[in-house]
């Protein structure tokens, strides 16, 4: 798994390669929970590389929602691939987390 | 092609296991949402096998055997470990709840349980052995 990340304007994309599972998902938990990034008013999750994800990498993405919400900053997925969205279907989590098609999509909410 | 494989219980073998069922399946031409669903069930499983029933010890092992009879996916996990995980303990996981109190771990046996047909848990002769079913068609 490799986290690229991109800063513009209060919005910090983080650019997903690779498979997250429960020994790559330690580097994305420590990216997230950074104090730093709530400074940002979106953070925008490129998912278009993203091959795989199991619950631990959810779990991830789970764990630190509330914390965005509570400093107002928008969590956003985008470029998502159907394999990868139907785990989050699965659960029910496309429900509850904003996952949109495009990354123009992304920016605009 | 081959249907068994013998993994320590290192988390970095996740991707191994991963691997090795895709190989085995990759003659069945599932779709790509399938396939990864059979990868995410068996994947939870052998995560908490390793990293919950076994500590993460690299000295234990995991044997992991698939096939596929009468269009119907069988993965069977055994483990040598003490511990035994006990499905009556399992309990629906609330969303809300979780997102709420920041959890991190909790739904990786609703996604077992959701993807897969049957799944079973046995104790026998010092070995716990976990047994997933998918019907592929």
């Amino acid at each position: 798994m490799k986290v690229t990340q991109q800063a513009s304007d209060g919005i910090l994309t983080l650019i997903l390669d690779g498979e997250l599972d429960a020994s790559s998902s330690v580097l994305l938990d420590t990216e997230l929970t950074k104090p730093e990034i709530l400074n940002n008013q979106k953070v925008l999750i490129d998912c278009q590389r993203l091959n795989y994800i199991s619950s631990a990498g959810l779990g991830v993405f789970i764990s630190h929602l509330q914390r965005f919400q509570d400093a107002g900053v928008k969590l956003v997925f985008f470029n998502m691939q159907d394999k990868v969205h139907n785990v989050f279907e699965i659960l029910g989590l496309d429900a509850l987390m904003t996952i949109v098609p495009s990354a123009a999509e992304a920016t605009a909410i | 092609m081959r249907n068994a494989i013998r993994i320590s219980c290192n988390r970095h073998n996740l991707k191994v296991v991963r691997d090795f069922v895709t190989a085995f399946l990759a003659t069945y031409h599932l779709s790509d949402v399938l396939l990864n669903q059979l990868l995410v069930a068996v994947d939870e499983v052998v995560a908490n096998l390793i990293i919950h029933a076994n500590g993460e010890d690299d000295s234990q092992f995991l044997n992991l055997k698939l096939s596929v009879e009468d269009q119907t996916f069988t993965i069977e996990i055994e483990d040598g470990s003490s511990s035994s995980y006990q499905p009556s303990s399992y309990r629906e996981p609330d969303l809300h709840e979780f997102i709420r109190l920041g959890k991190k771990g909790g739904v990786g046996m609703a996604l077992v349980n959701r993807i897969m047909d049957r799944v079973e848990f046995a104790t026998a002769n010092n070995h716990n052995v976990c047994r997933l079913y998918k019907r592929l068609t």
